[in-house]
């Protein structure tokens, strides 16, 4: 399961991961050239998020492999910092302002450059909030906050677990643009998502994922969003 | 070997700063401190066991137990929101984490023993403006220790459902043999001995801060390996 234009970036071959004799993630393939967009859709449990939580290296997998620009996942530091990473939880620390938490990140990634914090939060519409405590930030603007952690990098590969969440008209904008610009720029993204409108809007493929597998992983162009929302209900639907 | 520091720096001021902020650990821990003292001394017999015999035990029952509330928020503020996730897929070395949380821990710690220890003398009215710097290098020594085994063991027990109750439970039989060589030479400099009778246990306590931070950094991988 292959795509189109720019180099290649994301391989994935077989990739499991078991928990005990649970299969979270089952033989999944497919790879990703640089500015491509996978939405991944899927029933909750199908598997969606340990499968980036895998991709991210805070899982190891427990069959087949998954490489970045050619070198293996899990990766050392060099590859770790090619990837950013939007989780369920925000990874947010809610006594510090939303500048602190997005500065620290910076730091951590080893930039020390202020202008990038302030312009990955001026991305979010949150150049206004940035010194407002995060406990004190709604949930929708603590999703900001935690978007623009995650891509204050410049990865080269974005892992987006349900983004949308809690994020109202403006910020959802937002946030399609800056995937948008992203992916114009060479950045891969992976966005798992339960809406197939959004979802679709920004991908240039699109999986079904269920049990752990890939039901259906076909490009954007040959999707017919109708027949996709059927397969996607029938997940859905079987997995109740 | 510089980037390792630098990050764990950054991991200390973080936590450092969101102590200062929430002050929540501290003031639990310095009122712990401070109960513990009231409740020794009230329950202490003047006539029976001399202070300089006492303190020693008090001492280090405090900043054992104290140091146990500050060690169990260590990893808790990075358990609220998966903040621990955004520090494991960072660049940074799993060393470094464990080395910037420890620091932090460290710094908490001797601030609860800056307010103990004086708050100690004043209870038992212990002399101790001629041992004051001794005793303090002895609690930092015995901190390091505390601190690297308790950062270890919170890491561990962050996790559990248990874990303000498992963390002491890990962690107390590691701590006795640092609160055994502290105890020892904290009586020895409080009994008016010179330095170097307490040199032997000092030398232990060295020793155990050596071993228990080199095992603890190099075990802490494992800890939030899946």
């Amino acid at each position: 399961m292959s795509s189109a234009t720019g180099t290649q970036l994301l391989e994935v071959v077989g990739l499991g991961r078991a928990f005990g004799a649970t299969r979270a993630v089952a033989n999944v393939s497919f790879s990703l050239r640089a500015g491509e967009c996978l939405a991944l859709f899927g029933p909750n449990g199908a598997g969606k998020t340990t499968l980036l939580r895998v991709l991210a290296g805070l899982l190891k997998p427990s069959a087949g492999s998954a490489s970045l620009s050619g070198v293996p996942l899990p990766g050392g530091a060099l590859l770790r910092s090619r990837i950013g990473l939007v989780s369920h939880q925000t990874m947010l620390y809610e006594a510090l302002s939303a500048r602190e938490n997005v500065s620290f990140a910076a730091r951590l990634y080893g930039i020390r450059d202020s202008a990038r914090v302030e312009s990955a939060l001026q991305r979010m519409s949150m150049l206004e909030r940035a010194d407002t405590q995060v406990r004190s930030l709604s949930r929708g603007m603590q999703q900001r906050v935690s978007i623009a952690r995650a891509m204050v990098h410049a990865p080269q590969l974005v892992l987006a677990d349900e983004p949308y969440n809690g994020l109202d008209d403006s910020g959802a904008r937002s946030l399609t643009a800056l995937l948008r610009e992203l992916t114009a720029a060479g950045t891969a993204v992976i966005i798992v998502t339960h809406n197939l409108v959004e979802g679709l809007s920004l991908a240039t493929h699109a999986a079904v994922m269920k049990a752990g597998s890939f039901v259906r992983f076909d490009t954007r162009d040959s999707v017919d969003s109708a027949s996709y929302a059927d397969t996607y209900r029938q997940a859905v639907a079987s997995s109740v | 070997m510089s980037d390792t520091f630098a990050a764990a720096w950054l991991i200390a001021r973080k936590d450092l700063a969101i102590e200062f902020r929430t002050r929540s650990a501290f003031l639990a821990a310095v009122v712990f401190a401070l109960l513990g003292l009231v409740i020794f001394y009230y329950a202490w017999d003047p006539t029976a066991v001399a202070a300089i015999d006492l303190a020693p035990g008090v001492l280090w029952v405090i900043f054992t137990f104290s140091g146990i509330l500050g060690l169990n928020r260590s990893f808790a503020i990075e358990s609220a929101d998966h903040a621990i996730d955004g520090l494991l897929a960072s660049p940074i070395s799993r060393e470094s984490i464990f080395l910037g949380k420890a620091l932090a821990n460290l710094v908490f710690i001797a601030a609860v023993q800056l307010i103990a220890i004086p708050a100690l003398a004043i209870f038992y009215n212990l002399p101790l403006q001629h041992i004051a710097l001794p005793l303090l290098g002895l609690a930092f020594l015995a901190a390091i220790g505390l601190v690297a085994v308790g950062t270890l063991f919170s890491a561990m027990a962050v996790n559990t459902r248990l874990a303000e109750l498992l963390l002491p439970m890990l962690a107390l039989p590691f701590f006795v043999p640092i609160v055994m060589s502290a105890a020892q030479a904290t009586s020895k400099l409080l009994s008016g001995r010179p330095l170097s009778e307490a040199a032997a246990w000092i030398k232990l306590l060295v020793a155990f801060d050596l071993v228990f931070v080199v095992a603890c950094a190099l075990a802490y991988p494992f800890t939030v390996e899946d």
